[in-house]
Protein backbone atom coordinates (compact mmCIF):
# COMPACT_ATOMS: atom_id res chain seq x y z
CA UNK A 1 0.00 0.00 0.00
CA UNK A 2 3.01 2.75 0.98
CA UNK A 3 5.00 1.86 -1.81
CA UNK A 4 1.96 1.97 -4.01
CA UNK A 5 1.18 5.72 -2.96
CA UNK A 6 5.35 6.36 -3.62
CA UNK A 7 4.97 5.29 -6.52
CA UNK A 8 2.01 7.38 -7.61
CA UNK A 9 3.83 11.05 -6.12
CA UNK A 10 6.98 9.68 -8.17
CA UNK A 11 4.60 9.28 -11.62
CA UNK A 12 3.14 12.66 -10.79
CA UNK A 13 6.56 14.32 -9.90
CA UNK A 14 7.70 12.94 -13.62
CA UNK A 15 4.73 13.71 -14.90
CA UNK A 16 5.08 17.49 -14.40
CA UNK A 17 8.11 17.85 -14.76
CA UNK A 18 7.68 16.91 -18.56
CA UNK A 19 4.90 18.90 -18.97
CA UNK A 20 6.82 22.18 -17.35
CA UNK A 21 9.88 21.21 -19.79
CA UNK A 22 7.72 20.92 -22.80
CA UNK A 23 5.09 23.93 -22.70
CA UNK A 24 5.81 27.39 -23.87
CA UNK A 25 3.59 30.27 -23.10
CA UNK A 26 2.88 29.78 -19.23
CA UNK A 27 0.03 28.55 -17.50
CA UNK A 28 -3.74 28.61 -19.88
CA UNK A 29 -1.12 26.77 -22.81
CA UNK A 30 -0.60 23.60 -19.96
CA UNK A 31 -3.91 23.28 -19.72
CA UNK A 32 -4.40 20.77 -22.14
CA UNK A 33 -0.74 19.20 -21.92
CA UNK A 34 -2.69 18.22 -17.78
CA UNK A 35 -5.52 17.34 -19.60
CA UNK A 36 -3.91 14.96 -21.70
CA UNK A 37 -1.60 13.22 -19.24
CA UNK A 38 -3.51 13.08 -16.03
CA UNK A 39 -6.86 12.40 -17.74
CA UNK A 40 -6.08 10.14 -20.55
CA UNK A 41 -3.00 8.82 -19.72
CA UNK A 42 -2.50 8.24 -16.50
CA UNK A 43 -6.39 8.26 -15.30
CA UNK A 44 -5.87 10.16 -12.42
CA UNK A 45 -8.79 12.64 -13.00
CA UNK A 46 -11.69 13.50 -15.30
CA UNK A 47 -12.74 16.13 -17.51
CA UNK A 48 -15.09 17.70 -15.06
CA UNK A 49 -12.01 17.65 -12.81
CA UNK A 50 -10.06 19.53 -15.64
CA UNK A 51 -12.37 22.23 -15.71
CA UNK A 52 -12.62 22.71 -12.10
CA UNK A 53 -8.91 23.22 -12.06
CA UNK A 54 -9.48 26.04 -14.60
CA UNK A 55 -12.27 27.57 -12.91
CA UNK A 56 -10.28 27.19 -9.03
CA UNK A 57 -6.93 28.46 -10.67
CA UNK A 58 -8.58 31.81 -12.16
CA UNK A 59 -10.38 32.30 -8.67
CA UNK A 60 -7.07 32.18 -6.14
CA UNK A 61 -3.82 33.90 -6.02
CA UNK A 62 -0.57 32.56 -8.18
CA UNK A 63 0.37 31.43 -11.35
CA UNK A 64 -2.03 29.09 -12.75
CA UNK A 65 0.77 26.88 -13.99
CA UNK A 66 1.04 26.38 -9.79
CA UNK A 67 -2.08 26.12 -9.07
CA UNK A 68 -3.11 23.45 -11.46
CA UNK A 69 -0.33 21.06 -9.93
CA UNK A 70 -0.62 21.65 -6.70
CA UNK A 71 -4.72 20.49 -7.35
CA UNK A 72 -4.11 17.77 -9.22
CA UNK A 73 -1.32 16.36 -6.68
CA UNK A 74 -3.51 17.32 -3.72
CA UNK A 75 -6.45 15.73 -5.66
CA UNK A 76 -4.15 12.28 -6.66
CA UNK A 77 -2.15 12.02 -3.69
CA UNK A 78 -2.86 13.99 -0.53
CA UNK A 79 -0.03 16.97 0.32
CA UNK A 80 3.31 14.87 -0.74
CA UNK A 81 1.51 14.94 -4.14
CA UNK A 82 0.85 18.26 -4.29
CA UNK A 83 4.35 19.71 -3.19
CA UNK A 84 5.97 16.75 -5.78
CA UNK A 85 3.55 17.89 -8.50
CA UNK A 86 4.60 21.71 -7.37
CA UNK A 87 8.37 20.74 -7.86
CA UNK A 88 7.98 18.92 -10.94
CA UNK A 89 6.19 21.49 -13.33
CA UNK A 90 8.98 24.32 -11.13
CA UNK A 91 12.22 22.62 -11.76
CA UNK A 92 12.50 22.55 -15.71
CA UNK A 93 12.05 25.91 -15.78
CA UNK A 94 14.50 26.74 -12.99
CA UNK A 95 17.27 25.15 -14.41
CA UNK A 96 16.53 26.60 -18.22
CA UNK A 97 16.44 30.55 -16.65
CA UNK A 98 19.68 29.62 -14.40
CA UNK A 99 21.42 28.52 -17.44
CA UNK A 100 20.11 31.29 -19.13
CA UNK A 101 21.26 33.89 -17.07
CA UNK A 102 24.80 33.04 -17.09
CA UNK A 103 24.46 33.05 -21.23
CA UNK A 104 22.61 36.46 -21.22
CA UNK A 105 24.52 38.74 -19.17
CA UNK A 106 27.52 37.64 -21.04
CA UNK A 107 26.41 38.43 -24.44
CA UNK A 108 23.96 41.48 -23.36
CA UNK A 109 26.88 44.07 -24.96
CA UNK A 110 27.44 42.50 -28.33
CA UNK A 111 26.02 45.08 -30.75
CA UNK A 112 24.63 42.96 -32.36
CA UNK A 113 23.02 41.31 -29.23
CA UNK A 114 21.42 44.89 -28.31
CA UNK A 115 19.90 45.40 -31.61
CA UNK A 116 18.59 42.09 -31.92
CA UNK A 117 16.77 43.31 -28.19
CA UNK A 118 16.14 46.48 -29.85
CA UNK A 119 13.65 44.84 -32.35
CA UNK A 120 12.25 42.41 -29.97
CA UNK A 121 11.41 44.89 -27.55
CA UNK A 122 8.98 46.01 -29.66
CA UNK A 123 7.94 43.03 -30.72
CA UNK A 124 7.47 41.78 -27.31
CA UNK A 125 5.35 44.72 -26.74
CA UNK A 126 3.16 43.70 -29.08
CA UNK A 127 2.62 40.66 -27.80
CA UNK A 128 2.05 42.21 -24.61
CA UNK A 129 -0.94 44.23 -26.37
CA UNK A 130 -2.20 40.90 -27.67
CA UNK A 131 -2.88 39.43 -24.15
CA UNK A 132 -4.23 42.49 -22.50
CA UNK A 133 -6.95 42.59 -25.57
CA UNK A 134 -7.71 38.73 -24.69
CA UNK A 135 -8.15 39.73 -21.12
CA UNK A 136 -10.28 42.76 -21.65
CA UNK A 137 -12.39 40.40 -23.80
CA UNK A 138 -12.88 38.02 -21.12
CA UNK A 139 -13.49 39.98 -18.47
CA UNK A 140 -16.97 40.85 -17.41
CA UNK A 141 -18.32 43.98 -19.40
CA UNK A 142 -20.70 46.96 -18.02
CA UNK A 143 -20.28 49.85 -15.98
CA UNK A 144 -19.31 48.47 -12.62
CA UNK A 145 -16.37 46.71 -14.46
CA UNK A 146 -15.40 49.43 -17.22
CA UNK A 147 -15.21 52.01 -14.40
CA UNK A 148 -12.77 49.62 -11.85
CA UNK A 149 -10.92 49.25 -15.62
CA UNK A 150 -10.50 53.19 -16.12
CA UNK A 151 -9.87 53.46 -11.93
CA UNK A 152 -7.27 51.01 -12.03
CA UNK A 153 -5.47 52.37 -15.15
CA UNK A 154 -5.62 55.84 -14.27
CA UNK A 155 -4.69 55.14 -10.59
CA UNK A 156 -1.26 53.43 -12.16
CA UNK A 157 -0.63 55.32 -15.36
CA UNK A 158 -1.59 58.54 -14.03
CA UNK A 159 -1.42 58.83 -10.16
CA UNK A 160 0.86 56.69 -9.45
CA UNK A 161 -0.68 54.29 -6.71
CA UNK A 162 1.48 51.57 -6.03
CA UNK A 163 -0.27 48.38 -7.77
CA UNK A 164 -0.64 46.48 -4.57
CA UNK A 165 -3.38 48.92 -3.36
CA UNK A 166 -5.06 49.47 -6.35
CA UNK A 167 -5.51 45.47 -6.63
CA UNK A 168 -6.68 45.47 -2.67
CA UNK A 169 -8.97 48.54 -3.69
CA UNK A 170 -10.74 47.28 -6.41
CA UNK A 171 -11.54 43.62 -4.70
CA UNK A 172 -13.00 45.18 -1.93
CA UNK A 173 -14.76 47.53 -4.64
CA UNK A 174 -16.24 44.83 -6.43
CA UNK A 175 -17.40 42.48 -3.48
CA UNK A 176 -19.27 46.01 -2.39
CA UNK A 177 -21.03 46.56 -5.33
CA UNK A 178 -21.59 42.53 -6.23
CA UNK A 179 -23.08 42.81 -2.21
CA UNK A 180 -25.33 45.35 -2.99
CA UNK A 181 -26.30 44.40 -6.06
CA UNK A 182 -27.90 40.78 -4.56
CA UNK A 183 -29.52 42.84 -1.76
CA UNK A 184 -30.63 44.95 -4.05
CA UNK A 185 -31.77 42.14 -6.54
CA UNK A 186 -33.60 40.46 -3.56
CA UNK B 1 19.22 39.99 4.02
CA UNK B 2 18.86 40.38 0.11
CA UNK B 3 17.85 36.75 0.08
CA UNK B 4 14.53 37.34 2.80
CA UNK B 5 13.75 40.47 0.79
CA UNK B 6 13.32 38.24 -2.42
CA UNK B 7 11.50 35.64 -0.68
CA UNK B 8 8.85 38.25 0.53
CA UNK B 9 8.80 40.59 -2.52
CA UNK B 10 7.49 37.57 -4.61
CA UNK B 11 5.56 36.19 -2.20
CA UNK B 12 3.50 39.20 -2.28
CA UNK B 13 3.75 38.92 -6.02
CA UNK B 14 2.43 35.42 -5.99
CA UNK B 15 -0.12 36.47 -2.98
CA UNK B 16 -1.58 39.04 -5.34
CA UNK B 17 -1.68 37.48 -8.77
CA UNK B 18 -4.97 37.05 -10.38
CA UNK B 19 -5.28 34.81 -13.63
CA UNK B 20 -2.66 33.95 -16.01
CA UNK B 21 -0.36 35.15 -18.93
CA UNK B 22 0.93 38.88 -18.18
CA UNK B 23 -1.58 39.55 -15.12
CA UNK B 24 1.85 39.41 -12.87
CA UNK B 25 3.48 41.82 -14.95
CA UNK B 26 2.60 45.12 -13.35
CA UNK B 27 3.37 44.06 -9.85
CA UNK B 28 6.66 42.39 -11.05
CA UNK B 29 7.19 46.06 -13.02
CA UNK B 30 6.76 48.05 -10.32
CA UNK B 31 8.51 45.75 -7.63
CA UNK B 32 11.83 45.06 -9.73
CA UNK B 33 11.45 48.95 -10.50
CA UNK B 34 11.08 49.60 -6.65
CA UNK B 35 14.14 48.09 -5.63
CA UNK B 36 16.22 48.55 -8.08
CA UNK B 37 16.74 45.07 -9.60
CA UNK B 38 15.97 45.35 -13.21
CA UNK B 39 15.30 48.38 -15.87
CA UNK B 40 12.47 48.36 -17.70
CA UNK B 41 14.58 47.25 -20.66
CA UNK B 42 15.55 44.69 -18.98
CA UNK B 43 12.09 43.17 -17.77
CA UNK B 44 10.92 43.58 -21.67
CA UNK B 45 14.10 41.62 -23.26
CA UNK B 46 13.56 39.01 -20.13
CA UNK B 47 9.84 38.86 -21.57
CA UNK B 48 11.07 37.63 -25.05
CA UNK B 49 13.09 35.09 -23.28
CA UNK B 50 10.26 33.88 -21.44
CA UNK B 51 8.14 33.43 -24.12
CA UNK B 52 11.16 31.36 -25.90
CA UNK B 53 11.83 29.23 -23.15
CA UNK B 54 9.39 26.48 -21.66
CA UNK B 55 7.81 27.00 -18.12
CA UNK B 56 5.48 29.58 -16.77
CA UNK B 57 6.14 33.13 -17.13
CA UNK B 58 5.83 33.37 -13.38
CA UNK B 59 8.26 30.83 -12.63
CA UNK B 60 10.67 32.01 -15.27
CA UNK B 61 10.72 35.71 -14.24
CA UNK B 62 10.98 35.34 -10.39
CA UNK B 63 13.79 32.86 -11.28
CA UNK B 64 15.72 34.85 -13.29
CA UNK B 65 15.48 38.25 -11.00
CA UNK B 66 16.33 36.01 -7.95
CA UNK B 67 19.75 34.81 -9.85
CA UNK B 68 20.69 38.21 -11.46
CA UNK B 69 20.29 40.07 -7.74
CA UNK B 70 21.25 36.98 -5.49
CA UNK B 71 22.90 34.11 -7.65
CA UNK B 72 21.53 30.50 -7.35
CA UNK B 73 20.35 30.91 -3.59
CA UNK B 74 18.26 33.92 -4.85
CA UNK B 75 16.68 32.61 -7.34
CA UNK B 76 15.64 29.71 -4.98
CA UNK B 77 14.44 32.05 -2.75
CA UNK B 78 12.47 34.02 -5.47
CA UNK B 79 11.24 31.43 -7.12
CA UNK B 80 10.07 29.49 -3.51
CA UNK B 81 7.72 32.76 -2.63
CA UNK B 82 5.95 33.17 -5.82
CA UNK B 83 4.96 29.95 -5.61
CA UNK B 84 4.39 29.17 -1.88
CA UNK B 85 0.70 31.63 -1.87
CA UNK B 86 -0.63 29.56 -4.45
CA UNK B 87 0.24 25.84 -3.36
CA UNK B 88 -1.05 27.14 0.36
CA UNK B 89 -4.15 28.15 -0.75
CA UNK B 90 -4.85 25.80 -3.36
CA UNK B 91 -4.51 23.48 -0.34
CA UNK B 92 -7.09 24.79 1.59
CA UNK B 93 -9.42 25.40 -1.25
CA UNK B 94 -8.82 21.56 -2.40
CA UNK B 95 -10.15 20.48 0.88
CA UNK B 96 -13.34 23.00 1.36
CA UNK B 97 -14.22 23.06 -2.74
CA UNK B 98 -17.94 22.92 -2.46
CA UNK B 99 -17.77 26.08 0.02
CA UNK B 100 -15.10 28.17 -1.99
CA UNK B 101 -16.95 28.06 -5.47
CA UNK B 102 -20.59 28.63 -3.93
CA UNK B 103 -18.86 31.48 -2.04
CA UNK B 104 -20.17 34.83 -2.64
CA UNK B 105 -17.46 36.84 -1.43
CA UNK B 106 -15.18 34.89 -3.77
CA UNK B 107 -17.12 35.69 -6.84
CA UNK B 108 -17.89 39.37 -5.36
CA UNK B 109 -13.96 40.17 -4.93
CA UNK B 110 -13.13 38.42 -8.40
CA UNK B 111 -15.86 40.90 -10.36
CA UNK B 112 -13.37 43.39 -9.17
CA UNK B 113 -9.98 41.86 -9.69
CA UNK B 114 -10.94 41.09 -13.09
CA UNK B 115 -11.37 43.93 -14.79
CA UNK B 116 -8.76 45.94 -12.29
CA UNK B 117 -6.52 43.39 -13.77
CA UNK B 118 -7.06 44.33 -17.70
CA UNK B 119 -6.46 48.15 -16.57
CA UNK B 120 -3.45 47.77 -14.47
CA UNK B 121 -1.98 45.55 -17.82
CA UNK B 122 -3.27 48.09 -19.70
CA UNK B 123 -0.91 51.09 -17.32
CA UNK B 124 1.77 48.59 -17.60
CA UNK B 125 2.06 48.93 -21.58
CA UNK B 126 1.78 52.68 -21.15
CA UNK B 127 4.72 52.77 -19.28
CA UNK B 128 6.74 49.65 -21.20
CA UNK B 129 5.86 51.67 -24.72
CA UNK B 130 7.60 54.47 -23.26
CA UNK B 131 10.72 52.31 -23.06
CA UNK B 132 10.32 50.36 -26.18
CA UNK B 133 9.97 53.54 -28.63
CA UNK B 134 12.13 56.50 -26.83
CA UNK B 135 15.40 54.11 -26.33
CA UNK B 136 16.89 57.21 -26.03
CA UNK B 137 15.24 58.60 -23.99
CA UNK B 138 12.05 61.36 -23.60
CA UNK B 139 13.41 64.84 -25.10
CA UNK B 140 13.11 67.54 -27.87
CA UNK B 141 14.83 65.08 -30.65
CA UNK B 142 12.80 62.04 -29.04
CA UNK B 143 10.39 62.75 -32.33
CA UNK B 144 13.71 63.27 -34.49
CA UNK B 145 15.08 59.64 -33.87
CA UNK B 146 15.10 56.95 -36.23
CA UNK B 147 14.97 54.82 -33.38
CA UNK B 148 11.65 55.74 -32.26
CA UNK B 149 10.09 55.52 -36.03
CA UNK B 150 11.59 51.72 -36.58
CA UNK B 151 10.12 50.45 -33.21
CA UNK B 152 7.35 52.27 -34.15
CA UNK B 153 7.03 50.22 -37.08
CA UNK B 154 8.26 47.20 -35.84
CA UNK B 155 5.64 47.20 -32.91
CA UNK B 156 3.05 47.92 -36.14
CA UNK B 157 3.39 44.69 -38.51
CA UNK B 158 4.06 42.51 -35.18
CA UNK B 159 0.45 43.64 -34.12
CA UNK B 160 -1.02 42.45 -36.77
CA UNK B 161 1.58 39.11 -36.04
CA UNK B 162 0.04 38.85 -32.80
CA UNK B 163 -3.63 39.43 -33.72
CA UNK B 164 -3.28 36.70 -36.51
CA UNK B 165 -1.88 34.37 -33.81
CA UNK B 166 1.31 34.41 -34.81
CA UNK B 167 3.35 31.82 -32.78
CA UNK B 168 5.33 33.91 -30.41
CA UNK B 169 8.61 32.60 -31.10
CA UNK B 170 8.31 33.44 -34.76
CA UNK B 171 7.54 36.89 -34.20
CA UNK B 172 10.28 37.37 -31.90
CA UNK B 173 12.88 35.99 -34.18
CA UNK B 174 11.19 38.00 -37.24
CA UNK B 175 11.57 41.29 -34.83
CA UNK B 176 15.18 40.49 -33.70
CA UNK B 177 16.40 40.09 -37.47
CA UNK B 178 14.75 43.19 -38.30
CA UNK B 179 16.29 44.84 -35.18
CA UNK B 180 19.79 43.63 -36.36
CA UNK B 181 19.61 44.86 -39.62
CA UNK B 182 17.83 48.51 -38.89
CA UNK B 183 20.65 48.42 -35.80
CA UNK B 184 23.82 47.76 -38.20
CA UNK B 185 22.16 50.36 -40.68
CA UNK B 186 20.98 53.39 -38.65
CA UNK B 187 23.15 52.56 -35.28
CA UNK B 188 19.61 53.45 -33.20
CA UNK B 189 21.27 52.22 -29.82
Amino acid sequence: MKSESENKILSLFLTFLKIGAFTFGGGYAMIPLIQKEVVENKKWMTDEDILEIVAIAESTPGPIAINAATFVGYKTAGFFGAAFSTMGVILPSFFIIVAISFVLNKFENFPAVRYAFYGIRAGVLALIVKALWSMYKQSPKGIVPYIIMAFAFIAVAVLDINVFWVIIGCAVFGLVTSLIKGRTAK
Amino acid sequence: MILINLFLTFFKIGILTFGGGYAMLPLIQEEVAAHGWLTSEELINFVAVSESTPGPFAVNISTYVGMTVGGVLGAVCATLGVAMPSFIVILIVAKCYEKFRSSKIVSGCMSGLKPAVVGLIGAAVVSLGVTVFFPNGLGVYAFKDAAFYLSVAIFAVMSVFAFKKAHPILLICISAVVGIIAGYCFHIV
